[in-house]
Parts: structure tokens; sequence; C-alpha cells
């Protein structure tokens, strides 16, 4: 296309990466305000994160579906025993933790689980021949692989990362074509059991997010602290919000975590329902690419695994918006691209890096099994 | 399909799409609930949070109004408020709290017991509640607070406003005082400005009955505050709006040389207009210093006005009840002339006068002689009176008193005043169910017995002899007046009594030295002595207990031919109306004659220990004393020593 430009990077997917640069460029804007006008401590660092990141992710694209296909399943062992390793040190330090300190980083494996999991189910489904998708033996190696990482990071205790690995593996066995019955009914089962999971499953401080959630009125300056205020500073934001650094509910302290799950909350303030528009607009982009992906796939792992990572994905954002509107109960997860915290931007950069591996080597038909 | 139940990789990848698209789908879905929530929360309930941002973020103090001045007929403040300097502390900014609360102990020099409640109130306060340090600073202290602030991170040197009586106990009844609202007052109004600190509430007198129109608009300071409660800036701020002025138709500075002038005494001096019905001085002493009140009294201050047998806490001009003793004879003589008693009409004063099985002695135990009705007033001779109040009945001199004013409550803005008794038949009936009796007319007729007024009573009804008039009191300057009807009485009468009054004064009388020391100036009076006690032992003067002491009355007017001031002045226990009348004289020369009237005062003041102020400092110092002493006595040995000397007391106290 253009002669004066170098084919690797020519070829390199621009639309996407330009597309996410947005939306990180976006969240240094929300974090600089955030910090009253300051790089530090939270901007700065996350432009730098992203973009180093972003480097990763880009190196990569250029590994091919097979080194994928190989490391599937050492990956999902070698994260259980980091949460095993996680339970440990835990228990023998006292006081439950979700970070395992190697040194010179500190990595949360429960976030890592989200996209090993991925990679596990769809090497499953795709290992198994097509014979076999309506049988039992579709289902219980599913259930096992689930089994371990979620005991674990139940554990810890943190609901939200359960429900993004349980809600990834479950859409990859939806996808890989497991039958409709077992979902639709699965689907009325949690409604009959969701209560009772409230009642006898749940942490005391689970349970009053829940009731919380479903009336943060009830209790605006304890547990429906974090929702009253969230909603306030979106609704006070009005269509065209407050102005850039001039959000009061986020500079005055009144909006908790401001800068990490309740980011949204804080752009909302400033940059009104145009913003928030103008946001659900990049990641609608966002999704329509990393399905788009999907379908170009031509090998099944492939389709599976890049279904299941943008879909993981979609988790992080449809969660954490329904928590920041008040559309579901406090659970923490943040916001891609916008909230400050390296551990999500790592393992969501991964995903992002995955899908690109995949739209470069979508692969030949008929390669997918055997 | 032969075989349905094998599925190729073909059929799998169809189904993927198919799926795929059922999950795309989906996400669109939500996609569109969040865009709808969003869209719901800040288009349509904008306004709602709109507001709860604000309220979040705007932080409203108020600031309490400053109270209307009450001012005195010249414009001379009676009330008004002291600008008033004060320390806080706000805990939020405070860096080093020992050194800081050391600093301030050292500038202001307080005491362990202060420093203590400021350690105590700064671990119970919230941060950003200001703990106050001190009140009521001398602009020194203040300065020496505000011109270390650099070093002094957290404390926060305020200038507000208290309420200031520049006169003191000298109108302590009358105005009442202001305090902080009662939880009560919270209940029935729970406006946020009756918590705000430094707001003051009416609560006796005039600042209670004027509470509405005194008490002002509160100001508001609007601050950003972070969600910590820490002041990020200052807003707009709107000002109070201070309550209106009140002007009162007394004359302070009389107010005040009255007050100083009862001295030691227990008693009331009522001084009125004749013209208009000004009350210009209603003195009641000894009294509490309203100052006091104003700022929370402290314990040991009340309970030594609480204590006190003098009663500083009851107004003596409105609620305490006397037997007006002979002070009622003019007014009985008038009923007696509407009667139509012919005034020359003589008895002889043999020094008493046996009605039914009694004898009532006159207070001249030698007897007058003859006595007409002249002589009756001018002597306060009893047996006159005794004698032809048997023949005129206890009716016509009843409805005579309540016509001028005995017995009568006035529409003036005072909380309460008693009004007490005007017996008759019907009254003692109704009241005791036994029938009225001759030595009933006789007793009331020299003002015993049954009867029982207020001093301010008797002012009303001295300017009503006077004029003439059915003279109203009034107590606000600007309050609509009506002019005075005529009582009716015949010219004839009056002029009769009036020339007895001054004849009590400048005649052969009973008050010759109440005599004005002011040329072209004479004064009409009338003296009166109420018994307490029936004693047996003699008369209740000075050489019985306090307690047993008669009443000294003394009402009068001036000038005699031009009637311009009625004063009443009532001396409890004075020993007799000796001590009343050269009060009342000193006043009503004040009135014409400032310098010679303070001089006078100035010289007795001498020999009574100093002024109000001085003398209530020193007894409260005193009572202070006493307290702890007994406090001692009582923690320190179970047993008392026998002598109460206090020397005796605090060594064994040591021990």
């Amino acid at each position: 296309m253009n002669d004066f430009v170098p084919a690797p990077i020519a070829q390199l997917p621009w639309r996407t990466i330009l597309l996410l640069l947005v939306m990180a460029s976006f969240g240094f804007v929300v974090l600089y305000s955030a910090a009253g006008g300051s790089l530090t401590p939270w901007a700065g660092l996350h432009i730098t994160r992203f973009l180093v990141f972003l480097a990763m992710a880009i190196i990569l694209s250029r590994l091919k579906e097979n080194f994928w296909k190989s490391i599937a399943f050492p990956v999902y062992i070698v994260v259980v025993i980091m949460l095993l390793g996680v339970e440990l040190i835990g228990a023998v330090g006292g006081g439950s933790q979700r970070w395992l300190n190697l040194g010179l980083i500190r990595i949360q494996p429960s976030e890592l689980m989200k996209v090993a999991i991925i990679l596990a189910v769809a090497r499953f489904y795709d290992l198994l021949p097509p014979s076999q998708i309506r049988t039992w033996g579709a289902i219980w190696p599913l259930l096992l692989l689930l089994a371990l990482p979620c005991a674990l990071v139940l554990l810890q205790p943190d609901l939200g990362t359960t429900i993004t690995i349980v809600a990834g593996a479950l859409t990859i066995a939806f996808l890989a074509g497991l039958p409709m019955r077992l979902f639709v009914g699965g689907g009325i089962a949690i409604a009959i059991l969701a209560p009772l999971a409230y009642f006898f499953a749940l942490e005391d401080y689970q349970q009053r997010r829940v009731t919380t959630f479903l009336n943060p009125e009830n209790d605006p300056l304890g547990a429906g602290y974090h929702i009253s205020q969230s909603k306030i500073a979106i609704g006070s934001g009005g269509i065209f919000g407050k102005g850039f650094m001039n959000g009061t509910q986020s500079h005055l302290d009144y909006l908790p975590e401001g800068h990490t799950d309740f980011v949204f909350a804080t752009m909302a303030e400033e940059w009104g329902l145009m913003g928030g528009f103008a946001l659900l607009f990049c990641f609608f982009l966002l999704f329509r690419w990393g399905l788009g992906v999907a379908l170009r796939a031509k090998t099944r792992f492939s389709q599976l695994c890049a279904a299941g990572l943008s879909i993981t994905i979609f988790f992080y954002v449809a969660i954490n918006l329904m928590m920041v509107m008040g559309l579901a109960p406090v659970v923490g997860i943040p916001l891609p691209f916008l909230s400050h915290g390296g551990s999500s931007m790592m393992t969501i950069m991964i995903c992002v890096g995955i899908l690109m591996s995949i739209d470069r080597h979508p692969g030949r038909q008929g390669g997918a099994f055997g | 399909m032969k075989t349905p139940k094998t599925i190729s990789s073909a059929m799998q990848a169809m189904t993927f799409s198919r799926r795929a698209t059922i999950v795309g789908g989906l996400q669109i879905g939500i996609g569109v609930l969040l865009a709808g929530r969003m869209t719901y929360i800040s288009v349509a309930e904008n306004e709602r949070y709109k507001l709860l941002s604000e309220s979040n973020r705007v932080n409203l103090t108020l600031v309490p109004p400053r109270r209307g001045w009450l001012i005195d007929r010249n414009g001379k403040p009676i009330a008004n408020n002291k600008t008033d300097f004060r320390v806080d502390i706000i805990p939020d900014r405070l860096e080093d709290k020992e050194k800081t609360i050391a600093t301030l102990a050292g500038l202001l020099s307080l005491d362990q017991e202060e420093i203590n409640r400021i350690n105590r109130e700064l671990e119970q306060a919230k941060s950003f509640q200001p703990v106050q340090v001190a009140t009521g600073l001398e602009w020194e202290d203040y300065a020496a607070v505000s011109v270390r602030l650099p070093d002094l991170p957290g404390v926060s040197p305020r200038q507000g406003f208290s309420r200031n009586y520049p006169t003191g106990a000298a109108i302590g009844h009358l105005v009442g005082y202001v305090g902080i609202p009662s939880s009560e007052d919270y209940k029935d109004n729970p406006d946020p400005i009756l918590i705000t600190p430094g707001y003051r509430l009416g609560k006796d007198g005039l600042e209670k009955t004027f509470e509405d129109r005194l008490q002002g608009k509160p100001g508001a300071k609007r601050v950003e505050v972070t969600a910590r409660g820490k002041i990020v800036r200052e807003l707009s701020s709107r000002p109070d709006v201070p309550g209106k002025a009140l002007q009162l138709t007394l004359d302070i500075d009389l107010q005040e040389y009255a007050a100083r002038r009862l001295g030691p005494e227990s008693g009331s001096v009522v001084v009125m207009d004749c013209k208009t019905g000004d009350i210009l001085t209603m003195t009641s002493m000894p009294s509490f210093d309203p100052n006091s009140f104003s700022d929370g009294i402290g314990v040991s201050e009340y309970g030594m006005l609480r204590e006190d047998d003098h009663v500083p806490l009851l107004d003596k001009s409105l609620k305490s009840l006397f037997p007006p003793g002979s002070t009622v004879k003019p007014m009985v003589a008038l009923a007696f002339l509407e009667a139509g008693l012919d005034p020359d009409e003589s008895v002889t004063c043999r020094g008493s006068l046996r009605v039914g099985n009694r004898a009532f002695r006159c207070w001249k135990r030698g007897g007058h002689g003859r006595v007409d009705m002249a002589k009756g007033i001018y002597q306060s001779c009893d047996v006159y009176f005794y004698h032809f109040a048997q023949r005129i009945g206890m009716n016509p001199i009843a409805l005579m008193a309540n016509r001028l004013g005995l017995g009568q409550k006035f529409p003036i803005p005072v909380p309460s005043q008693f009004y007490g008794t005007i017996p008759d038949p019907q009254w003692k009936m109704k009241k005791f169910g036994k029938a009225w009796q001759a030595y009933d007319t006789v007793n009331s007729t020299i003002g015993q017995g049954y009867m029982l007024v207020n001093p301010f009573q008797l002012a009303v009804m001295t300017a009503r002899i006077a004029t003439g008039k059915e003279i109203m009191p009034h107590l606000l300057l600007n309050d609509e007046r009506k002019p005075a009807k005529l009582l009716n009485l015949d010219p004839e009468h009056l002029a009769y009594v009036h020339q007895a009054m001054r004849d009590v004064v400048n005649g052969p009388g009973t008050a010759g030295r109440a005599k004005l020391p002011v040329d072209n100036v004479e004064l009409s009076g009338k003296t009166g002595t109420a018994q307490v006690v029936n004693l047996d032992f003699g008369r209740g003067g000075s050489d019985v207990a306090w307690k047993f002491r008669d009443h000294g009355l003394f009402v009068c007017y001036a000038p005699f031919d031009n009637p311009r001031y009625a004063a009443s002045v009532v001396i409890e226990h004075g020993g007799g109306s000796g001590s009343a009348y050269p009060v009342a004289r000193d006043v009503l020369t004040y009135l014409y004659d400032r310098e010679k009237a303070m001089n006078m005062l100035t010289a007795m003041e001498k020999s009574w220990g100093g002024t109000i102020s001085e003398r209530m400092d020193r007894k409260l110092a005193a009572y202070r004393d006493k307290a702890e002493l007994e406090k001692a006595l009582s923690e320190g040995r179970a047993e008392a020593p026998t002598t109460a000397d206090s020397e005796a007391a605090s060594s064994a106290a040591g021990e």
C-alpha cells in the first residue's frame, strides 16, 4: 500500500491499535483530572504501562496458533499452582491476599487465570471429537477445569473474578456447541439457586453488597455509599458533564475508588452522557473486532479462543459498568483501558495480543482437528 | 443427514457462527441497556443528582444573627452586641496537639481545668468540628494568638457577637436574659440555627417577650468541603440580618442610678412619666447580672443567687407583693371624699381606737390629738382612718383602689406580673367563706390585712392621683397611645389630697427629709410602713432580725403643682418608711440635677463597699470560698470542728 512504510510496520493492525490508544488516552485524561491535574500518581503510570503492554501485545501477535495450543494446558497448571501459592502464603502469613510477590513484580494469579481458563477450555473443545460434543464427556472435563480455579479464587475471596472465569468458560462451551437445553436449564437452575446461594454460600460482606445493590439509598453512608456516590457523580454530570477538571465528586473524595473501579463515574461527571456514549461506542468497535476475529478464524481452537478472549474483556466492561450504574452489586472489577491498575491491564492486553495473533494467523480450513 | 447424532466439523463451524451471532446480539443488548441506564441517570434524574452533588460539596454553616438592640428613650443602649473574640481549634488541621495547647495555655493563661476540658473535647469532636478554647477574650489576648498563627496550624481565632448589657444587674429583671436554646426549644422548632454554637434565645423578660422581633435572620457561610470535612475554599456567604432594635420608655441612666441608690437594700424603685405613662425606671434589687446568664452562668454564681434571702432572682417591682401600708391613705381619702365625707370633720386620736373588742393602735403611741383629713394624711394618723372607714365601709374604698390601679394587671410586655389583692366583702366570702368584719375594713384602710399590691401598681396609683387621669403605663416608646381618660374625680377633692401630700414633705408631715434639694421643685408624697408580722415585742425597726423588720414604702410625685414624675419606692424589711423616702428623694433629684444626685450617691457607695458589680463580685468570691470550705470539711473530716472559725476549719481540713 504505502511504499515508504516498511512491511512489518504496515502490517500491524493499526485500526485496532488506534482504537486502544484512543481509549487508553481517554483513561489518561480522566486519571490526570482525578489526581487534581497531575501526572502522578496515576495518569503517567497508566499511559506508560499501556504502552509497555501494547508493545507486549504486538510481540504476542507475532506468535502463531500452534504456540497458543501448546502452552494452553501448561499455563493453566502453572496458574493453578500460583493460586495455591497465594492461598498457602495467606494461610501461613495470616490473612487472605490476592498478590503473589515474585520479588521484582507482584502478580495477581486470579487475573492470569482469566486468560488461562480461556486457553485451556478452548483447547479442550478443540481436542474433543465433534461426535462427543453432545455427550457427558464434553461436560465433566469442563467442570474439572473450572473446579480448582473457582474454589481457589472464591477462597480469596473474589466473587467478581470467579464470575468472569466461569462466564468465559461457559461462553466457550456454548459456542463449542453443547446442547442448548443445558444452558436454558442452567439459566432456570441459577434463578432458583441464586437465592439459596445468597443465604448459604456468600460471605457476610458479599451478602451486604447484594442487599445494598438492591437498595443503596437505605444505607447511604455505609455499604451503599459506593453506589450512591457513583450514581450522584454520573447523574450530576448530565448530558455534557461538568467539564474537564471540574468534577467535585471525584476531586473532593466523595467518590470512592474514583481512579480504579469507579473511574467511569469520574469520567461521566466531567464528560457527561456524551463521554459515556463515546466510550461505549469504542467498546462496541472493540467487541465487533473481537467477534469478527473469531468469525474470520478458520481453526476451531482459534475460533473458540478468540471468542472467549473477546467475551472476557466484555465481561470486564459489562460488569464494571453495571456496577457503577447501580445495575449490579459492587464486585471489584476494573474498567479496561481506563481504570488504574497493572494486573488487570496486563490480563486485558494479553487477551488483545492473542486476539491480534489470531487475527494475523486465521489458520487454514480443516486444520482444526487432527 | 443419515446419522443425526454424529456431528461433523462443518456442522460445528455452523453452530459456532450461529451461536456467536447470539452472543454478539446479547452483547449489543447489554450495551443498549447500559446506554439506556446512563441516559436515565444523567438526563431524567439529572436535577436530583445535581442537588445531591451540591449538598455533598457545599457545607452550609449558619452564622447566628446579631440580636436587635434594646435602647432607652434617649437612644442609649440597654442591651447591645459585644464583639466577642474567641479562639477555637480545628482538630483536622492540628499538627502538634501538645505544643499547640501548651502555647495557647501560655498566651491565654488557661488553667489546668480548662486544658483538661479542651483535651477531652478534642478527643470526642469530629475532625471538622471546632473545639472552643476560650471566648470573651480581651483584644490583646486575641491579637497575641492572631500574630502567632503561622506557628499554630489548626488554631482559629474568630470574631463573633455576644449579648451585652452595659448596665448589668441594674436592668436584670426587666430585660431578662438570653441563653442557649434548650432541647425542648429544638423539639418545638427543629431549626438548625438552634443548635448552632453561639446562638442565643431570649429566656426571660423583654428578651423573651420580643424574641421574634429581636431575633434577626441567621447568615450563612458556604464552604466547599471534601468528603473528610476538610475545607477547600469559602464560597459566597450571606450576611446575617440583625434583629430590629426596640426602643423602651426607660431612662437607662435613671434606672442605673436607682439601682445603685438602693444600695445593699432589697427593694424596688418605679418612676413614671405622669403625662404619658412612660415607665422611666423599673428597678428591682438585688438583681442578677444578665451578662452572666448570657454566657452560661456558673454553678456557684447561680447557687449564690438562689440561696440569697434577698431573692435576687425575683422581680420585686412586678412579682413581689407587699402590704401597701399608709401609702394608700390618699387613695382612701379620695374614696371618703367621693362618699361625701367632709374633710374638715375630725376625730381625736389618743394613740389607738377600739374596734369590736380589740384596740387598733395608731403608729404614734401618744396620739395625734384632733385630726382632720389633711392631718390624717400628712401625719399619717391611723385612728382617723379607722374611725371614718367604719362609717364609709369597704366597698367605696375597694372601688377607688381598683380605679387607681391597685389590684390591676397592666398591658405591658412582660412575661408575668402579680396583681395582688384588694379585699372587699365578696372577696372574703369567696376566699375564706367568712363574713367581712369591721376590723377588716379598719386593717385595709391603712394598707394592712389582706391588702397586697406590687410596687409598680403603687407608682401607677400615684400617677393617677397626681393627674386625676387614668394613666396607663407604657414600656415601649413608640407603641400606640390613647389619650388618658379622666377618672371623674372631683377636682376639689384632688386638690385637697394634693395639698395634704405636699405637706407630707414640705409641711408638717412625716417625710420632711424627703424635700428635694432642687430649687422651685416641690415633692408631694406619702410615707408607708407595713408590718410584716404582728410583733408583740415592739415595732419592726432595725433592732430586730431582717426578715421581721417592717417594709418601708414611699410614693410621690413632682413637681407638686404640675405633676411630671410619679414614683414609688419599696424597701423590703427596710425597718420603716424612713428607709424609702431618701431613696425617692435622691432618684427624683437625679431627674433634675444629675450631678448633685451623683455626688450624694458616690459618698454613700463608699460606705457600702463599692458599686453594684464590685459588691456582687466580692459576694461571689466569698460564696465560693465558703462552698469550697464546706466541701473540704465534708470530704476531709467526718466531724466538723465545733468552732465555725474559718482559720480553724481550714487548718483542720489541711491535716
